[in-house]
């Protein structure tokens, strides 16, 4: 039921057999079924772990719902017991004990509160610290870092060691959100550009953001941290087994909250190499694009490209906005304002200004470290020339490169 | 003042007081504010109630049909808090002002106006909770708090207007809220007949009045907390932002350090109830009630001190996990204390199962369940796969609506009569207790599961594989909230007529409340009895 990892299975997601929904349904009816992942297959548990924290995690939360599930049912079985025995309508004449009155009676008063005590500081709480020693030791025997950025609503990967970085956004369709077209199998858990990761080994995954507070989460992983704004958070992972892993921001972050999925694609190490070399590439083709001059044509299209992708959930694709909180960019004052200064210098509070550093306070971020000087020079020459909006003017990728 | 009326208590209302509309603006009578405050927290339960259906249909199916993310997200938040302080703790401010002075033989509550005043400051704070919806239609700002219930900055700070509505009408509701906790303290240190030591004290009232020191405590953080959050939106200040020196992480600090203990003080008038209840329909006396008093003062003491264990993934210090991890697990045995005593008071006794009885074996049972998955929650390791999950959604309400909403509902029955002098109508009674439980259960057992498969909560769409568990639990939300109104409606036929009871009520009834006719004189104990 929560597995992503491959094909064959999300496929049986999206259409059950009717004989394993009607299980499932008996499962569900029997009540307290929480401590039983082996008969239900995970459908009623944790998808399957592919981390050692994973591992561990599940592994305490079997044996915990186990111990209170006894608890449960052997408490319970003496107040049921009680309520069937010690009724007024058979008779039963009530007792006018107030609390226990020998040896004995304070013995057996005891033995529960004994038993709780040995439960949650020894049975649960010995295993417990050993896990979270294990969860927070970050920096033992690291093979990679992996820095992962939060922002208003998508998550830019960075891997330092290789100077490759890039921003990962929801791929499924407007159009299946809103019921227009049937959705996708991996509908709200699909990316355009996972992050890559090698199996076996320890990746140091450093978390921080550029807004909010947002919550990195795979529940394959075993892993949840905040990424806070102005802080770096750290976790790690050993991903154990290859697959795409899918999970979502887990801290409420705004109105596309629901719409930041987190897609791992988990590769053998050569793999990973091969994929890292390409992106290496590919950044320094993006990087070296801002040396040349781009025609307004090019401007435009990568102009629309980067603004579909990053712009486009706030400003709307009409440029419309959604006032009063995401202003309209159509006929707005500030884009349809003077580009740069008579000295070549940044306006303070206009078009160029507001996108290279945001506007504090509100959900506009700076995009001054996470978009490269092509992306921001053409969302900026597409903003000015789309909506309704004809200035004519445009702004090459060198001026931004200077003005930074 | 009022001699005739211990004679006639069914005619007593009038003779003193303004007529009309006026005697409920200007009452001080501890049982004209009670009634307000529940009736109060009854509205408002309907208006918290009408929000999540709003939700639970937004939720049936994958996919956005009915609205926006961003009002979507103004539902939940405005929801929480309209349930937590319209709801819930109103509520229990009203069973204090109705039972308290009942309970210990005073003639009121010590401070009439100041419990008049704090009952009045509540609509205004409601209205402004709730006005920004409305200025929304009229294109006046974007609508109420959408950054759930708990504020969290930067979040809030990037927020509309609705943000300062909260804020605003959170510090009312606190002033309100502190108000009526010196009165209760003040009430039950001076106001007890001679002869009723503390430790005679009855058990609700011991509850409530760890609850009001509990406000008292903590409410002053929540108003700081946001006061800092109010002067960061407006007037430049860094409190909650890096870039100025400060740290968002200690918004959520100080915000569950009132918001921990805020979950003890909706519970602990609730703890004080049952054991009443149990008492009565066993017709044995309360087991332990001493160790009952130690443990509420325990879980009072536990509770501001195990706050972040709500923040458990936010990146804490390892010696701070562990500690925040045992702290919590610490509450487990006082709380064991409580439901051993509840289990021995029923043990032996001669049950009848009543409305109350019914709701108040439901509490102990679901509640249960709240307490042994709060007990797994505090372990950090799973924690981290629990943690702003429907795991945690269902888990507390769990607590809050097993606990909370039907502790009340358990106390509603079982003084209405004591109330009004009627007896609601069992059999509707009854089927109000069968649907709440069965679809209550049905409504929030799948989002156990829906956590553990990976759904995080306050989100407005979902994948694919949490389809079939939002389906079932919407259409329990649906049936929870329309048998609802079968509880409204017995309320409301109680109030109007019905059987007329005796002071007694209940057959194994036992306390000086019950000493009194029903409905209570105007003035309830004109001279105090003496407790032996």
């Amino acid at each position: 039921m929560a597995s992503c990892t491959d094909d064959t299975r999300t496929t049986k997601l999206v259409e059950p057999k009717p004989g394993r929904k009607l299980h499932r349904k008996l499962l569900f009816l029997s009540g307290l079924t929480l401590p039983l992942p082996v008969l239900a297959g995970y459908s009623f548990n944790f998808p399957e772990p592919v981390t050692p924290i994973a591992r561990e995690t599940l592994h305490i939360h079997n044996e915990f719902m186990l111990v209170i599930t006894v608890l449960f049912v052997v408490v319970f079985a003496i107040m049921i017991y009680s309520m069937i025995r010690h009724r007024k309508s058979t008779g039963h004449a009530a007792a006018r004990f107030t609390g226990p009155t020998s040896a004995l009676q304070w013995f057996w008063t005891l033995i529960p509160f004994a038993i709780l005590l040995f439960i949650d500081f020894i049975l649960m709480g010995i295993p417990a610290v050993k896990a979270i020693v294990n969860m927070e030791d970050t920096k033992t025997g690291t093979d990679i870092v992996l820095k992962v950025t939060g922002m208003q609503w998508k998550w830019q990967y960075e891997y330092p060691e290789a100077g490759v970085k890039f921003i990962s956004v929801l791929a499924t369709p407007r159009e299946q959100i809103a019921n227009a077209e049937p959705k996708g199998e991996h509908y709200l858990l699909e990316v355009d550009k996972p992050v890559v990761l090698p199996v076996g080994k320890k990746i140091r995954v450093l978390l921080t953001s550029l807004d909010v507070i947002h919550t990195w989460w795979v529940p394959q992983f075993g892993v949840k941290r905040d990424a806070v704004p102005g802080f770096l958070r750290e976790t790690w992972l050993l991903i154990e087994k290859p697959g795409i892993y899918r999970g979502q921001c887990a801290e409420l972050c705004g109105k596309d909250h629901g719409f930041m999925p987190v897609v791992v694609r988990a590769v053998p190490e050569p793999e990973y190499l091969a994929w890292l070399e390409t992106q290496k590439a590919e950044a320094k083709a993006a990087a070296g694009g801002a040396d040349r001059t781009w025609s307004t044509e090019e401007l435009m299209a990568k102009g629309k490209e980067v603004y579909d992708k990053i712009c486009v959930a706030c400003h709307q694709p009409n440029g419309q906005g959604l006032p009063p909180t995401f202003p309209a960019l159509a006929g707005s004052k500030l884009v349809n304002g003077p580009l740069l200064g008579a000295d070549g210098k940044i306006i303070p509070d206009s078009h160029v200004d507001r996108v290279l550093n945001g506007k504090a306070g509100t959900a506009m971020q700076a995009f001054r470290n996470s978009l490269s000087d092509v992306e921001i020079a053409s969302i900026i020459t597409y903003e000015r020339n789309s909506f309704g909006n004809r200035k004519g003017d445009m702004i090459q990728p060198a001026q931004i490169k200077a003005l930074r | 003042m009022s001699t005739a009326t211990t004679t006639h208590p069914a005619e007593h209302a009038v003779a003193d007081y303004h007529g009309g509309w006026l005697r409920w603006i200007t009452t001080t009578n501890h049982k004209d504010i009670g009634t307000m405050y529940m009736t109060f927290a009854l509205v408002m339960f309907f208006v918290g109630g009408l929000m999540i259906l709003g939700v639970r249909a937004e939720l049936f199916q994958p996919g956005l049909q009915l609205m926006k993310p961003e009002f979507f997200n103004q539902l939940i938040g405005v929801h929480a808090l309209i349930m937590i302080f319209g709801a819930l703790m109103p509520a229990a401010t009203g069973f204090a002002n109705w039972m308290i002075p009942l309970m210990i033989g005073a003639p009121d509550m010590a401070l009439p106006r100041l419990n008049n005043w704090g009952f009045w400051l509540l609509p205004p704070a409601a209205f402004l909770l709730t006005l920004p919806f409305t200025l929304a239609l009229f294109g006046i700002g974007d609508g109420a708090l959408a950054t759930g219930w708990t504020f969290y900055a930067p979040l809030s700070v990037q927020g509309g207007m609705g943000v300062d509505f909260a804020i605003l009408a959170v510090h009312i509701l606190g002033i309100s809220s502190i108000m009526g906790s010196i009165n209760i303290i003040v009430t039950i240190f001076n106001m007890r007949a001679p002869g009723m030591t503390m430790m005679k004290l009855p058990l609700f009232a011991w509850g409530w009045l760890i609850t009001a020191f509990l406000l008292i405590a903590t409410l002053p953080v929540l108003a700081g907390a946001v006061t800092m959050l109010l002067t960061d939106r407006h007037f430049g200040t860094h409190f909650f932002d890096a870039a100025g020196g400060g740290d968002p992480i200690l918004f959520q600090h100080l915000f569950w350090f009132f918001g921990h203990p805020e979950v003890y003080i909706l519970l602990l008038p609730v703890w004080g109830l049952i054991p009443h209840v149990l008492s009565t329909f066993s017709r044995k006396p309360i087991y332990g009630h001493t160790a009952q008093i130690y443990s509420f003062i325990a879980i009072g003491l536990l509770s501001v001190v195990v706050w972040a264990h709500h923040i458990l993934t936010s990146g804490l210090p390892l010696p701070a996990l562990i500690y925040f991890m045992f702290s919590t697990m610490a509450i487990s045995l006082p709380l064991a204390v409580l439901f051993f005593c509840w289990i021995a008071t029923m043990w032996k006794g001669a049950m009848s199962f009543e409305t109350p009885m019914l709701f108040a074996i439901g509490f102990i049972v679901l509640f249960g369940i709240a307490g042994l998955t709060g007990l797994v929650l505090a372990d950090v390791a799973a924690d981290a796969q629990y943690h702003h999950s429907y795991f945690v959604v269902a888990h507390f309400h769990y607590a809050l609506f097993a606990g909370g909403i039907m502790g009340v509902m358990t106390g509603v029955y079982f003084w209405l009569p004591k109330w009004t002098g009627h007896m609601y109508s069992e059999k509707l009674g009854k089927l109000h207790f069968w649907l709440t439980v069965l679809s209550f259960n049905l409504t929030f057992m799948p989002q156990f599961f829906l956590g553990l498969a990976g759904m995080p909560r306050r989100i407005p769409d979902y994948a694919l594989q949490f389809a079939e568990f939002n389906a079932i639990s919407s259409i329990g939300a649906f049936i929870l909230g329309f048998s609802q109104l079968i509880f409204a409606w017995n309320i409301w036929s109680c109030v109007r007529g019905g059987p007329k009871v005796d002071g007694r009520v209940w057959e194994g009834a036992e306390g000086l409340e019950w000493e009194l006719s029903s409905p209570p004189p105007h003035h309830s104990w004109e001279t105090q009895p003496v407790v032996k």
